[in-house]
C-alpha cells in the first residue's frame, strides 16, 4: 500500500537554532531540512537568522551566505544562479520552485525550505535523482530520422517550430515530476509530467521519423495513463511551462491514431 | 535489501504494454453516456417519489423507462469498474492485493448489474 506516514527513523525533529548575526537589524529566519547520511540521526529542521542588509535578494543568495557565513556543512546543489541550470530545485515555503529565482520578499514569515518531495535524499537538500534522469534516456530523447542526413541542415517550417515553443524551455530541474501524487506513487514505472513533457517536445518535431516507436514505448497504463490530470505540474513548474497539456496532447494522439 | 538493479534497468521495468488507450476512451465514452442517463433516472426518480407502489412499478415496465434505466445501470456500473480499477491500481502495490481487490472489483458490478437487470426484467414482463 501506499504510505501515508513516515518511518520512524525519517520523522523529523526539531534542530539546532543558530545564533542570531550579531549587529544586524534586517533578519529573516529560515528553517532549513538537514539530514546527513554519516550519523543514525533522524532528519532535523535548523533555524537560521540572516542578515538580509549583507546579502542578495534571493533564497539562493541567503542560503549561501549561511554557508558562507554561519554553517558551512548545509549542502544544496546550485550552479548558474539565474534560472537556466535547474540544479537548486528545492521545495520553499511549500511549493517546488528553484531557489534562485524565489525572492525572499515573496515569502512572508519564515522560509521554510525542504528537498523535493518523495525522492530519496542523498544529504540535506540534496536528492537522487537517477530514476528521473534514467526515465528521461528511456524516452531516448534526441531526433530520430531514417532518411538519409542531409548535406545540411534538417528543415523546419515556421509554424512546425513554434510547435515546440513552451517545450524546449523545461530545463529538467523535476519541479512538477516530485509535485505530482501520481509520481509519488508510483515513482518508477509512471514516467512523470518533466518526462512526458520531454517525449512530447520529440513526439511534435515535424524532423523527428520516430513518431510512432515512441507512441508504442509511452502507449501504457503506468507509463502515460497515471495522470489525473491533477495539474500540480503545471502550477509548480518556476518556468512557467505546461506539462499537464502536453500530457493531454500525448493522449489525444493516443486516441487519434486508433479512431 | 540492496537493489543493485540499474536505475535504467528499473524504470524500462517489463516493458510498454501498448495498451491504456482503450481504457481511457472507455471512461470518457461512458462519462458522456452517464450524464444524460443519470439525468433521466434522478429525474424519474424525483417525478416518482412518494407515488403508490402501483403507479411506480407501471410507470417502470414502460419500455422506455425500463431500457433507459437499464443502459444507466450497465453504463454507471462499467464507469466504476474501469475508475475503481485505476484506484486500485494507483494506491495498492502488493502484488497480491492488488489482483484479489481487481478480481472483486469485476466481480461486485456484474453481480449488482445482474440482481438490478433481473429486477428490472421482471417488473417490466411481469411476475
Amino acid at each position: 500500500m501506499v504510505q501515508l506516514t513516515l518511518p520512524k527513523n525519517s520523522k523529523i525533529k526539531q534542530g539546532k537554532v543558530w545564533p542570531k548575526p550579531e549587529g544586524a537589524t534586517n533578519l529573516r529566519e529560515m528553517r532549513i531540512y538537514r539530514w546527513s547520511p554519516d550519523d543514525d540521526e533522524n532528519p532535523r529542521v535548523d533555524t537560521y537568522y540572516v542578515d538580509m542588509d549583507d546579502c542578495g535578494p534571493m533564497v539562493l543568495d541567503a542560503m549561501i551566505w549561511i554557508k558562507n557565513k554561519v554553517d558551512p556543512t548545509l549542502t544544496f546543489r546550485r550552479s548558474c544562479r539565474e534560472g537556466i541550470c535547474g540544479s537548486c530545485a528545492m521545495n520553499i515555503d511549500g511549493a517546488n520552485t528553484l531557489a534562485c529565482t524565489k525572492g525572499m520578499d515573496e515569502i512572508k514569515n519564515a522560509v521554510k525550505i525542504y528537498p523535493l518531495p518523495h525522492m530519496p535524499v542523498v544529504k540535506d537538500l540534496v536528492p537522487d535523482l537517477s530514476i528521473p534522469y534514467a526515465q528521461l534516456s528511456s524516452i531516448e530523447p534526441w531526433l530520430q530520422t531514417e532518411t538519409p542526413e542531409p548535406a545540411t541542415e534538417w528543415r523546419q517550417s515556421h509554424e512546425d517550430r513554434t510547435k515546440l515553443d513552451g517545450l524546449y524551455e523545461c530545463i529538467l530541474c523535476f519541479c512538477c515530476q516530485t509535485s505530482c501524487p501520481s509520481y509519488w506513487w508510483n515513482g518508477e514505472r509512471y514516467l512523470g509530467p518533466a518526462v512526458l513533457l520531454q517525449a512530447y517536445r520529440w513526439l511534435i518535431d515535424s524532423r523527428d521519423e520516430a513518431t510512432g516507436e515512441r507512441l508504442d514505448n509511452l502507449e501504457d497504463p503506468f507509463r502515460l495513463y497515471r495522470c489525473h490530470t491533477i495539474m500540480n505540474c503545471t502550477q509548480t513548474c518556476p518556468k512557467g511551462l505546461n506539462p499537464a497539456k502536453a500530457i493531454a496532447e500525448i493522449k489525444q494522439m493516443m486516441v487519434e491514431r486508433r479512431v | 535489501m540492496a537493489d543493485m538493479r540499474t536505475p535504467l534497468n528499473r524504470v524500462r521495468g517489463l516493458g510498454s504494454t501498448r495498451d491504456g488507450t482503450e481504457h481511457f476512451w472507455r471512461q470518457r465514452l461512458t462519462a458522456v453516456s452517464n450524464l444524460p442517463l443519470i439525468l433521466f433516472f434522478i429525474g424519474f426518480v424525483v417525478a416518482y417519489s412518494g407515488a403508490p407502489y402501483d403507479e411506480v412499478r407501471s410507470a417502470l415496465s414502460n419500455p422506455i423507462v425500463t431500457l433507459l434505466i437499464a443502459f444507466a445501470l450497465l453504463s454507471v456500473l462499467y464507469h466504476m469498474r474501469i475508475g475503481m480499477q485505476v484506484v486500485i491500481e494507483d494506491y495498492v502495490h502488493e502484488e497480491g492485493w492488488k489482483i484479489a481487490l481487481i478480481l472483486l472489483n469485476t466481480f461486485f458490478p456484474v453481480v449488482v448489474g445482474a440482481i438490478a437487470l433481473f429486477a428490472l426484467l421482471r417488473i417490466a414482463f411481469g411476475g
